[in-house]
């Protein structure tokens, strides 16, 4: 078959909801988009285990410090899950850990606020989690098998990440005029860092038609930014907290709230390296990288030497 | 970028209850077997989704290839394999 025929081929079995599996032929620009889009959310998770493992030996109690352990490893798995989903397609595990520490590959952004206060941890399990689900959800729907079924597995574990934020966030928010206090700053600096997490408005990215086109996404960024927001306003006022954002309104009409203007400037400013935490947070990744070089190393010697024993024996 | 060998990567099959197959869950490096069964572990079950764990090298795998389309065409004209091909009246009941 030729380019042309395959090219219409493959576009037929996405338009008939039919997976994409590693081995199926697929154009370039398809496997060359995955591999950035599953590597960038591998990173993001492994990321993302140093905002709150900060707050570990912190924790206030037992139970707290229990349930952020368990998310941090969480994270930690899924982004070995999603680094295996990435493999699939023809990258190393090296590869992508190189451009991840040479800066050639994204991460998520929010990673590099940093987490100041122990209600911080709430509003990262609320919000970024939540504002992560509302994508993953969708993920688990995407065309390439491998990273929905991953997406599957991810989606189940992530609940509990939200529930356990939001309790915390219960807790503080109907405690001390302090603990309250603490809930609702960290509001303040999460709720629009959360909004960007979705990305550019739709007619800014320039990723989002193809995507589409490709079923890796099934919506786009603004309707998952308006899903988010909408969900999350029920969930702020029982909490009795401030939304950071005057405009935001119910819009009888659109039967959706509408909300104020993103700083897009302060979205580009941090994507850039421009945030608090960028250079700590690559900093940490490879000091844990090139620290873990000899024990990686070693284990690989120490089986090889075991499997040539074994073979004369 | 590191020169240095990755560790291999292997397929991991889980048992989810008594009485099923091993199923495909994914797949992680190792750089031997007892290290990816303990992975796996890690990775793979930290809800209780195992009773049982297989992992095989995943260079270990042969595949059939997608391309060639007529690999699975001969089973797909054999209607008279399946039960239904054959007309049975009501009231002999079920068959």
């Amino acid at each position: 078959m030729d380019d042309v025929k395959k090219l219409e081929a493959f576009q037929a079995k996405i338009d008939a909801e039919i997976k994409i599996e590693p081995k199926d032929w697929m154009p370039d620009g398809y496997r060359k988009t995955l591999i950035r889009q599953i590597s960038q959310h591998a990173h993001s998770e492994i990321v993302g285990m140093l905002p709150e493992g900060n707050w570990i030996t912190r924790a206030p109690s037992l139970k707290r410090k229990m349930g952020l352990l368990a998310k941090v490893q969480d994270e930690a798995g899924h982004g070995l899950y999603l680094y295996s989903a990435a493999e699939t397609l023809g990258t190393s595990r090296d590869e992508m850990f190189d451009q991840l520490h040479t800066g050639k590959a994204k991460y998520s952004s929010i990673f590099n606020y940093p987490t100041v206060s122990w209600a911080d941890i709430g509003a990262i399990g609320w919000l970024v989690d939540g504002a992560a689900i509302m994508n993953q959800v969708m993920l688990t729907r995407a065309s390439y098998g491998p990273y929905a079924r991953a997406m599957v597995r991810i989606c189940k574990e992530e609940s509990f990440h939200q529930r356990q934020g939001y309790e915390i966030m219960m807790v503080l928010a109907k405690g001390t005029p302090e603990q309250k206090q603490m809930a609702q700053d960290s509001l303040n600096r999460f709720w629009w860092p959360s909004l960007m997490m979705f990305g550019p408005s739709d007619a800014e990215s320039k990723h989002s038609a193809q995507s589409m086109a490709w079923k890796i996404k099934r919506k786009s960024n603004d309707e998952l930014r308006q899903a988010f927001v909408d969900a999350s306003i029920a969930q702020i006022e029982y909490l009795g907290l401030e939304l950071p954002d005057p405009e935001l309104k119910w819009n009888e009409e659109r039967g959706h709230y509408d909300f104020g203007a993103i700083d897009w400037n302060e979205f580009w400013k941090v994507v850039k390296g421009g945030g608090v935490c960028n250079k700590s947070r690559i900093k940490a990744r490879k000091k844990a990288w090139a620290e873990g070089e000899w024990v990686r190393e070693a284990a690989m010697a120490h089986a090889e030497k075991r499997a040539e024993r074994a073979a004369k024996n | 970028m590191s020169t240095k060998k990755e560790w291999p990567l292997w397929e991991v099959f889980i048992r989810s209850k008594a009485g099923l197959y091993h199923k495909h869950a994914g797949s992680l490096h190792a750089a031997d077997a007892e290290m990816a069964i303990e992975n796996a572990r890690d990775v793979y079950t930290r809800r209780n989704e195992g009773l049982s764990i297989w992992v095989v090298p995943s260079a270990q795998v042969t595949a059939s290839d997608p391309a060639e389309g007529d690999m699975f065409e001969s089973a797909k004209s054999k209607v008279y394999r399946h039960p239904t091909f054959y007309d049975i009246p009501d009231e002999i009941g079920h068959m």
